[in-house]
């Protein structure tokens, strides 16, 4: 028996991205492991869910819970796993906020079956198949769970004491993290974001501002930006002013704008709503005394066209756990 | 009628359910590989602007989103009707290899190979990463830890981020590559040139030394002839970045050669009410149910597939191996060139030479004078509305295709993800080592438990990122059951 605490990571409807970024502490893993005895994590080793089952509630000192909550089966193993652990952590953007799969909301469920089982080029369905809940073969019944008509953030469906933003939690946050509890350090109070800043990417960015207006948006392929400049003064939609720092702004320094996968900064209750105002401060819209309302509207809308999919570009990590509903069913 | 479910199944990317039906006679009357699992990518990225691809197809897959970042954005090169500068394509591929090296290495040290260094029946609590450290020594240990560091490292400094990179843009690519990144990335290739060698050696002294290994990787149980898939050059020679889709039959004749955008054409994808995911099949032959054989339009896009599929390897060392690949497993030449190999098995050990490949191909990519040029992308004047995108993701052939309008707004995506292709293949191999552990009620234990999981493993390196250093316990349940649900009996093997 061994007398450390135990640690499980679970993903839901997830990449195993989050996984990826644990493994990616590297040689720091052999601490972590030295401190904690890992007891589920079915991409890494074969611990059934009747094993966890089987454990007493509570026994799992700190569950890392990556994924959104889009399946039947997601929604058991959050229940679960909730039970069975101290310490339940929102890992990563999925669970926080809905991640990438919470772009699904924005779409209905009959939408979804249709194109992947219905339409798609490729397919060979004449018959017009589509998997279903229980399905009566030869030998016997075969169940699949449900598929949702939404997708969930984690709270929404259980208690979560700790949320750890990014799309993965970068691995030096991660460490920071577990760095802390092993060495016995007070959490923050439940319900708190951790391994991550309070304030903004820009924070965390070596581009420089000039606070100069834009007078439209560039799509990233429409130009080359320059390497120095801020992206969101030279009309690239850079989310970094409405997305929490902590990530140290890998994305602008590759040439490429923030997509604000660590979700908003602290105090900030919506992303988007966050970003539609700092956008407004930033463009241009010329001079308008003398044009006509007609004029103004046109102008409007041609800035409005130079962001074509504004629900994806501002909650493309945080549909299910934003103000917006997303598409009716 | 009884049944045998083994849930979840553990160590592969996702989700997966295996249920086993028994006959009146105690044999193996069914199996169901079933995918519970469901995102939704192909409908939700419709209305997405077509350049966020990259970035949101990234999340398809946390352990080879490179594969799909990759796949994107040649994607988008087509649908912008953009041809990358030289330099850009040389960066993408370079990064590229980076990637296959990390990605085959764990997956020999960490998932697949326990079951193979220690052979299938050591004891179940060696057959795991201590184990292989113990076997192999704890300096290779280290090794693999420092190799997946290393090229993860380049990984983040050519793609932006260690996982789900963000550099890729439809013709070109958003970073130059700095003359001291260049140095520090030709170092690494020739470490991981030394490493793969090593490697080999490791395999060669383990398993090829070993009568009773070798006696399992040609045994029936893991033997299935079906159609071979892998991209290649002009020259018929493998890579993983670029080249045409090249499909051999099971006798090495080239049965298909296409152009990525012509997919559609030659592949479709059958739907099943049991499983989220589809079965893609050769459309030419035809779905003819989980059966192998020239008649059947099963095919596998694996390592093994790739080799079998090449006519042989663009770089020196990997060459080599490669000849001595089909020497020692037997294969006979015709119209100068091996015919396939079939024991699955064996795509352990393909991996392993495509490791050696990818770390030569790093190693000259890093020493083109090229690779440091400025030129690195074209900015797309026209949006030709349309474009598809594949490359060989260390799984299988990985295809995106998108249509957009006339802004680049998508209109439809469809995706042929690497382990998609395999889908029947895996059922059919875990098929066949089911039917050949249990027979009359008699259920071989420990052999079914750890057979019927190699069955899919060999397929599915996907999360060979995975175990290194984190050798917990690997227990796996079978509960064995009537048809009302009674459990007859529970198999257990714990760690």
């Amino acid at each position: 028996m061994s007398l450390r605490p135990k640690l499980s990571v679970y993903w839901a409807s997830s990449c195993g991205g989050c996984e990826i970024a644990v493994v990616n502490l590297h040689e720091k893993l052999l601490k972590l492991d030295e401190h904690f005895e890992l007891v589920f994590c079915p991409c890494l080793m074969d611990t059934k869910r009747a094993d966890v089952e089987a454990m007493p509630d509570g026994s799992i000192a700190i569950t890392l819970f990556n994924g959104a909550i889009r399946t039947e089966e997601n929604e058991e193993m959050a229940l679960l796993l909730r039970r069975k652990s101290k310490l339940l952590v929102a890992f990563g953007a999925c669970s926080f906020q809905g991640g990438i799969p919470a772009l699904s909301n924005f779409h209905s469920r009959d939408d979804h079956f249709r194109t992947i089982y219905g339409e798609n080029v490729s397919l060979d369905n004449l018959t017009q198949v589509v998997p279903r809940p229980r399905t009566e073969v030869p030998e016997g019944t075969l169940e699949l769970p449900v598929f949702y008509a939404k997708v969930r953030t984690l709270a929404q469906c259980v208690k979560v004491d700790y949320f750890m933003p990014g799309c993965p939690p970068e691995p030096h946050q991660v460490w920071n993290v577990m760095e802390g509890i092993m060495s016995g350090q007070t959490l923050p109070p439940p319900g708190s974001v951790i391994g991550a800043g309070t304030s903004s990417v820009c924070d965390e960015c070596a581009r420089t501002r000039a606070t100069k207006v834009v007078p439209r948006f560039y799509r990233t392929f429409e130009v080359a930006p320059d390497p120095d400049r801020c992206l969101l003064e030279q009309g690239i939609v850079c989310m970094g002013i409405a997305t929490r720092d902590g990530c140290g702004a890998p994305c602008p320094k590759a040439n490429m704008p923030c997509t604000g996968c660590y979700g908003s900064p602290e105090g900030v209750r919506d992303q988007g709503a966050k970003m539609v105002a700092a956008l407004g401060s930033i463009l241009d819209m010329g001079e308008y005394k003398g044009t006509t309302p007609e004029e103004l509207t046109q102008k409007v809308e041609a800035l409005l066209a130079s962001i074509p999919d504004p629900a994806g570009t501002y909650y493309k990590y945080g549909a299910a756990g934003s103000i917006l509903g997303g598409k009716a069913q | 009628m009884r049944r045998i479910s083994i849930n979840p199944i553990t160590r592969l990317e996702g989700h997966g359910k295996i249920d086993i039906f028994l006959d009146e006679h105690g044999n193996v009357a069914n199996t169901y590989f079933q995918v519970p699992e469901l995102r939704g990518f192909e409908q939700f990225c419709v209305g997405r602007p077509a350049e966020d691809m990259p970035v949101i197809t990234n999340r398809i897959c946390g352990v080879c989103p490179e594969a799909h970042h990759m796949a994107s954005v040649k994607a988008l090169d087509r649908l912008f009707g953009v041809e990358p500068t030289p330099a850009a394509k040389k960066i993408r591929e370079l990064f590229y290899t980076a990637f296959f090296v990390t990605d085959h290495t764990t997956h020999f040290y960490a998932l697949g190979g326990p079951d193979f260094i220690l052979g299938p029946d050591a004891p179940p609590a060696e057959r795991n990463i201590l184990g292989v450290v113990k076997k192999v020594g704890i300096e290779a240990g280290k090794q693999v830890i420092e190799c997946r560091a290393r090229n993860h490292h380049v990984i983040q400094m050519l793609g932006g981020r260690g996982i789900h990179p963000v550099a890729g843009v439809p013709g070109g690519w958003s970073k130059a590559v700095s003359a001291a990144e260049r140095a520090e990335i030709e170092t690494i290739a020739n470490q991981n040139v030394e490493f793969a060698l090593f490697t080999l050696k490791v395999f060669d002294q383990i398993v090829l030394g070993n009568p009773a290994y070798l006696d399992l990787v040609l045994s029936d149980v893991y033997h299935h002839r079906t159609y071979s898939m892998g991209t290649v050059d002009e020259q018929n020679r493998l890579n993983f970045y670029d080249g045409k889709i090249r499909v051999v039959d099971p006798e090495g004749r080239e049965f298909l050669k296409y152009d990525a955008s012509d997919y559609a054409q030659h592949i479709a994808e059958r739907v099943e009410p049991w499983t989220y995911l589809k079965f893609p099949y050769l459309k030419k032959i035809g779905w003819k149910g989980f059966v192998d054989g020239a008649e059947s339009g099963v095919y596998t896009a694996t390592p093994l597939s790739r080799l079998n599929a090449a006519d042989r390897l663009a770089t020196p060392l990997a060459q080599e191996q490669f000849e001595r690949f089909y020497q020692t497993l037997g294969a006979k030449t015709v119209n100068g060139r091996y015919q396939p190999v079939h024991h699955r098995l064996a795509t352990h050990w393909a991996r392993l030479i495509e490791l050696l490949y990818a770390a030569e191909r790093m190693q000259e990519l890093a020493r083109d004078p090229e690779i440091t040029s400025p030129e690195i992308r074209k900015i797309p004047q026209n949006v030709a509305g349309a474009g598809v995108g594949c490359v060989e993701a260390p799984r299988g052939t990985l295809t995106h295709h998108y249509v957009s309008d006339e802004r680049a707004i998508l209109t439809k995506v469809n995706l042929v993800v690497g382990t998609t292709n395999n889908h029947a293949a895996i059922s059919m191999s875990i098929r066949r080592a089911a039917e050949k552990l249990i027979q009359g009620f008699a259920v071989v234990e420990e052999g079914l438990l750890n057979r019927v999981e190699m069955a899919f493993r060999l397929y599915d390196p996907c999360f060979s990122c995975a175990t290194h250093a984190l050798p917990g316990a690997m227990p796996l349940m079978v509960n064995i059951k009537s048809q009302e649900g009674e459990t007859l009996k529970s198999l257990r093997r714990d760690g």
